[in-house]
């Protein structure tokens, strides 16, 4: 009995018995669920039910239509047999890969320097780093693909002005790589920048003031202070970043412009999501679809749990 | 006299960070800019090297192309209407919900945030699929309360306002206003909700954004052009990319001008909220 609703019982007495109280307290007690079940309601209409439905549909040979056999494991075997999978499943990996280790690096040095007392125009620069996940990943994709094309592209030029012989960035593998890793995380540092700065700020600048006066650099600082501080929100971040990150597929989208999805004539850029579309909504095969949902599921939350794991055991060793 | 000289010399800011936040500054701005110079020339001044690097005249005649290709005005209000939905819905459902896991005590409370905070990591967007099947079932497809519905409420929301109601409002207020005979829902919206509305109305922000720039759920549900929201429609003007880049790029620009404006006025509160916000410790 840590204090109910209704304190008040404790100052005033009972209210007499009878309907209308007796309704009241009911209501009383049933307040705070009805609070809550808005989320739970959605969450499971939209959420829950969706994603375990995705386990049962995958059992199916099942399209748009309604029309369903059930034929067990046989989307799995065949997903497990279909290179165009591996390839999809190749491609996230690695775009995600590309994306999250600069990306968390960069915000992270960036929240040092944000970070610092004297800093000035500190709000403009704080403001600024949050533009490009004002922009929308539609957006964001066109004006890239353009900066980035072979032929006419911005960068291209640039290269070629200090005798860099063009890149591929549309048609190649590792050049769709590295654009579509340069636009999530480009759309991304600056968030993750400012969640670093504010769990910074936590910490008391007589910190850094005191390793200052002791003769520590700016480096050592950085190494000694800011890193170890921020690992319970970089863990925060690297689990956000995977379940996001394993999920990408508007940049490669829109990034071929036309070509759509399977991203180019070799699927060089095609995503597990992208994958899944093709399959589902371009093929109409709603099993086979969900085959690949539930590998990409199982993905992400075997990738999560790993680094979690991963980062309790190295702060437990950083202690 | 020394320990003062020393902490000032320490203290002062070293020209590479500046270096380095004005380089973030010039990539975070760069494309925007570059959307604009290409929406207002044409494909050929776009693609001549070296670049164009001052807007050209053309914008309007762009706009007019993107409005007769697709109905571009209409999908700007579709956005609108579902960011603004999204936005005040997680502003008010969230607000409801870490109310009474803040303030309210009622069996099971502990184990139902937990479930809310373990939601978090739940990827639902892997199963889109069957979220198509459900829309379906309701006769939503094609219709823009598929998109609301599901986007009103989130646990990061929850998880949030809980936080900030935490924090900022008393026990004592609380209990107060049940003394003076206020209803729970009284409480909640006479007393608690007004001064939790910077938090919650920074949450509204936040959703508002993430709906207006959504793309893969609307992709999915959306099938006539005049359902499109935004996003959807650059996917539609991109079609004709080979044709005329400077169209896509002129909707593009037409789609995030008004997130940068909201963002020129209200990016300050933004930052504030992320900064002080339910990631501190």
């Amino acid at each position: 009995m840590t204090g109910t609703l209704t304190p008040a019982r404790i100052a005033a007495p009972p209210p007499p018995p009878s309907p209308a109280g007796a309704a009241r307290r009911l209501r009383d007690r049933l307040t705070p669920y009805g609070y809550i079940a808005p989320f739970f309601v959605l969450f499971a209409v939209f959420g829950l039910f969706p994603l375990l439905f995705t386990f049962y549909v995958a059992l199916f040979d099942w399209n748009p239509i309604g029309d369903r056999t059930f034929i067990g494991v046989d989307n799995f075997t065949r997903m497990f047999a279909d290179p165009r999978f591996w390839n999809a499943a190749g491609n996230t990996l690695s775009i995600w890969v590309l994306s999250t280790v600069p990306q968390l690096l960069l915000a992270l040095l960036l929240a040092h320097v944000l970070n610092h007392a004297r800093l000035r125009f500190a709000l403009f620069f704080r403001m600024v780093v949050l533009v490009p996940y004002i922009t929308s990943v539609a957006a964001t994709a066109i004006v890239f693909a353009q900066l980035f094309d072979r032929d006419y592209g911005l960068l291209n030029w640039l290269l070629g002005l200090v005798g860099i012989d063009p890149v591929d960035f549309t048609g190649s593998t590792w050049g769709s790589h590295v654009l579509i890793a340069t636009m999530v995380a480009w759309r991304w540092f600056g968030y993750n920048t400012l969640l670093y700065l504010a769990s910074l700020q936590a910490i008391s600048r007589e910190v850094y003031e005191a390793a200052s006066i002791d003769g520590a650099g700016e480096w050592q600082r950085f190494r000694h202070i800011t890193v170890p501080a921020l690992r319970p929100i970089i863990i925060f971040t690297v689990v956000t970043s995977t379940i996001g990150g394993l999920q990408i597929f508007t940049e490669p989208l829109l990034l071929s412009g036309g070509g759509g999805l399977t991203c180019g004539a070799v699927r060089q850029c095609q995503t597990l999501t992208l994958f899944l579309y093709e399959q589902g909504f371009g093929q109409f095969q709603f099993g086979y679809g969900s085959a690949i949902g539930v590998a990409l599921f199982v993905m992400v939350v075997v990738i999560a749990a790993v680094n979690y794991v991963l980062s309790r055991r190295l702060r437990g060793e950083g202690r | 006299m020394s320990t003062t000289s020393g902490r000032r010399r320490l203290g002062r800011v070293r020209w590479w960070n500046y270096l380095l936040l004005a380089g973030t500054a010039v990539a975070c701005l760069f494309p925007l800019y570059w959307m604009f110079i290409v929406a207002t020339t044409d494909t050929a001044t776009a693609t001549e090297m070296p670049p164009e690097v001052v807007p050209g005249g053309n914008f309007f005649h762009l706009a007019g192309l993107v409005l007769e290709t697709v109905p571009f005005v209409q999908s700007l209000l579709n956005s609108l209407a579902v960011a603004t939905a999204i936005g005040v819905g997680h502003a008010v459902l969230c607000a409801l919900a870490g109310f009474a896991f803040a303030k309210l005590h009622f069996p099971g409370r502990n184990a139902l945030f937990l479930v809310v905070v373990l939601t978090m990591t739940v990827p639902t967007q892997l199963s889109v699929i069957p979220q198509y099947m459900i829309m379906s079932e309701l006769g939503w497809v094609d219709t823009l309360q598929a998109l609301i519905v599901p986007g009103l409420a989130s646990a990061f929301g929850i998880f949030w306002m809980r936080q900030h109601i935490a924090v900022t409002i008393s026990d004592e207020l609380i209990q107060a206003a049940h003394l003076d005979g206020a209803s729970a829902w009284q409480v909640f919206w006479r007393i608690a909700f007004p001064i939790v509305r910077p938090a919650a109305f920074v949450l509204g922000l936040f959703g508002f954004v993430s709906a207006w720039n959504d793309f893969l759920w609307p992709f999915i549900v959306l099938k006539s052009p005049e359902r499109f929201t935004a996003q959807i429609a650059i996917k539609a003007l991109q079609n004709s990319y080979d044709v005329d880049l400077g169209l896509a790029m002129s909707g593009s620009f037409l789609a995030t001008v008004p997130l940068v404006a909201l963002f020129v006025i209200v990016g300050r509160r933004m930052v504030a909220g992320i900064l002080d916000g339910a990631f501190k410790g």
